[in-house]
């Protein structure tokens, strides 16, 4: 009798809680929007509760929402150069435009060319920044950091980290060799094999953002190949030695978007999530989030954020950046697959 | 009585593990998963370069972090379980677990701090002048042997000792009384009456050496890929759930072979 009691007692409370709990938005995401700076004046503001999980790389979120029921995710952070490949798949929704203006975004980073196929805008750029060269200025020339070349030189063999992501590390040795990221093909990628493979034999260590973070800040590299602001910022007060630089050869300009999970049953309250970030109050934030630095899309941003970390971010320097960046490579599947294997040959030879 | 625990496994072992291995007779075709009932995948883990290197690069760093952990915690435990007086053995003890305390992610990543070329062990070394110059241990194979070892040392102590503290100590007065010297109780003696002890922490430390992806991760700087990193480089940058799982099953299926080994060797031992 007392365990029917304590039973019904608890059904009753586990109801009453239900129907309090805030309502859940289900976020698929890279680690700058799991910060709760960022996350929690949207939360307050709509009595929601914003459920995150990072992914890394845009393969592995595909096939994470492949292997999703529909409705089990909202809102999607993407590559913005792969919302075409994931709206091939079926796995976006269209994203209504009324109240998404993009009128005061960088021109450079609204990338309409990929964020809406045939006429219809899957997603929104919020995010963006470069692949190009961190490094040390108190250790290394800064002089020599205007080229890829003194990577390759042998000056800086076994002081040197690579950033652990194939796309703008193979982009970077198409733009040392020649090769611009759009023609960057199965047949282009054999050509990088040997300066790729010089490249790792002159590396002292392969690594994700916080190790590579960690690897700089100790001084155990010099150079990092991959890195930028969203690497070297969250560091700047405590090392300003650390810099940053777009060589003379080009930089990969990434840029990151937000897209409405198709089979999602809160397409309004996801659209207002997307308001948000790319507001320029949510621009601010996302752009300083604690996990990585980077440009807000949204110019308007700069009103709300600080000289010092508009200085940090580069903001002035910005139209020569976006001048002389390419985009990430967008490489079909097969090509895809022929990066992979040809990283992976990197890492273990 | 067995029903529960037999529910159990089923649920949370067989069922998961059967359907790894569907997973592993799949393949990708593009970005695409295509069910089937081909071994591909297993045929290019043998066949493919980076992938064979991974199984040796994981045995090689599991065989020698077993031995070198055995080699250091036999002592360690025997000190602790002979020499230390009985009312500090306890703090011997504590001491010994004490970076069991620690999260593993924040233990890995204190070494690569104290490895570093700017680190501890280095700024010492010069300091000392033993060295004329920081030579590089972070971000190698030996970083990472070095991070596996203090982890394991302390496991292996605490199976170790407690097989030692189990012996009765009349076996060491009776050879002595036959005349045996110290290091002759110790070798023909007590080291022989512990192997089960000692197999039973190489096995749980081959085991969980072998299914490591953090410890290589962090201090192996990426120089070197071992079957868990190469199967966390499956899930996570390529999406290829089948090669994962055919990798995911190769790690078991040694795993195996390791238990397989370790139990007919303690059958023989009692026998």
């Amino acid at each position: 009798m007392l365990i029917k009691q304590t039973c019904s007692v608890l059904a009753v409370m586990a109801g009453l809680a239900s129907t309090a709990q805030a309502e859940d938005l289900n976020a698929l995401i890279w680690c700058d929007h799991a910060d709760p700076e960022l996350l929690q004046p949207f939360e307050e503001a709509h009595d929601v509760r914003v459920n995150v999980k990072e992914y890394e790389g845009t393969a592995a979120g595909l096939t994470l929402l492949e292997q999703s029921r529909p409705g089990d995710w909202d809102v999607m952070v993407i590559d913005a150069v792969d919302v075409g490949r994931a709206v091939e798949r079926g796995l976006l929704a269209p994203l209504p435009t009324e109240g998404l203006s993009t009128d005061s975004y960088f021109p450079e980073a609204v990338l309409a060319d990929h964020t809406t196929i045939d006429g219809t805008t899957y997603a929104v750029t919020e995010k963006f920044g470069y692949n190009t060269i961190a490094y040390n200025k108190a250790a290394v020339d800064p002089a020599d950091m205007e080229s890829l070349d003194a990577l390759w030189s042998g000056k800086y063999d076994g002081r040197i980290a690579i950033y652990d992501y194939y796309l703008p590390v193979l982009g970077l040795v198409g733009l040392e060799a020649g090769v611009a990221t759009a023609d960057l093909d199965a047949a282009a990628l054999e050509t990088l094999r040997e300066p790729l493979m010089k490249l790792g034999a002159a590396s002292k260590q392969v690594s994700d953002v916080v190790s590579s973070q960690t690897a700089l800040a100790t001084g155990e590299v010099d150079v990092l190949i991959g890195g930028g602001e969203w690497l070297t910022a969250v560091l700047n007060a405590e090392n300003p030695d650390l810099d940053w630089t777009i060589p003379e050869e080009g930089g990969l300009l990434w840029a990151q978007s937000l897209a409405i999970v198709e089979g999602t049953e809160k397409p309004e309250l996801a659209l207002e999530f997307i308001k948000y970030v790319t507001s320029p109050e949510g621009q601010a934030r996302l752009a300083t989030s604690s996990c990585y630095w980077g440009m807000p899309a949204n110019q308007a941003a700069g009103d709300v954020m600080s000289d010092e970390q508009k200085a940090i971010l580069r903001w002035d320097d910005q139209a020569d950046y976006l001048a002389r960046a390419q985009l990430y490579p967008v490489p079909d599947a097969e090509t895809d697959t022929a990066m992979q294997d040809l990283w992976t040959d990197m890492l273990q030879n | 009585m067995v029903a529960p625990a037999l529910l159990w496994t089923l649920a949370f072992f067989v069922v998961p593990f059967a359907a790894m291995v569907m997973m592993s007779l799949a393949h990708m075709e593009g970005r695409d998963i295509v069910q089937g009932h081909d071994l591909g995948n297993y045929l290019k883990i043998f066949t493919d370069p980076s992938l064979r290197r991974g199984i040796f690069v994981s045995l090689e760093i599991t065989v020698v972090v077993t031995l070198i952990s055995v080699l250091l915690a036999w002592p360690l435990a025997w000190i602790i379980a002979t020499r230390v007086p009985p009312r500090w053995r306890r703090i011997a003890l504590l001491l010994a677990v004490l970076p069991f305390w620690t999260s593993y992610v924040v233990r890995s990543y204190s070494w690569a701090l104290v490895l570093g070329e700017k680190g501890v062990v280095m700024n010492a070394l010069v300091g000392l002048g033993l060295l004329a110059e920081p030579v590089q241990i972070m971000a190698t194979r030996a970083a990472t042997i070095i991070g596996f070892v203090h982890f394991f040392v302390m496991l292996l102590t605490l199976t170790i000792y407690s097989n030692l503290v189990q012996l009765s100590p009349n076996y060491a007065r009776a050879a002595e009384d036959l005349g045996a010297s110290r290091w002759q109780v110790i070798r023909l003696v007590i080291l022989p009456l512990t192997l089960p002890g000692v197999m039973t922490g190489a096995f749980l430390t081959f085991v969980l050496c072998i299914g490591d992806y953090i410890t290589p991760q962090i201090l192996g700087g990426n120089n070197e890929l071992s079957l868990p990193q190469l199967i966390m480089l499956q899930l996570g940058r390529r999406g290829d759930f089948p090669m994962a799982s055919a990798l995911s099953v190769v790690l078991m299926v040694i795993v195996t072979l390791a238990y397989a080994g370790c139990a007919r060797w303690l059958k023989m031992e009692r026998l």
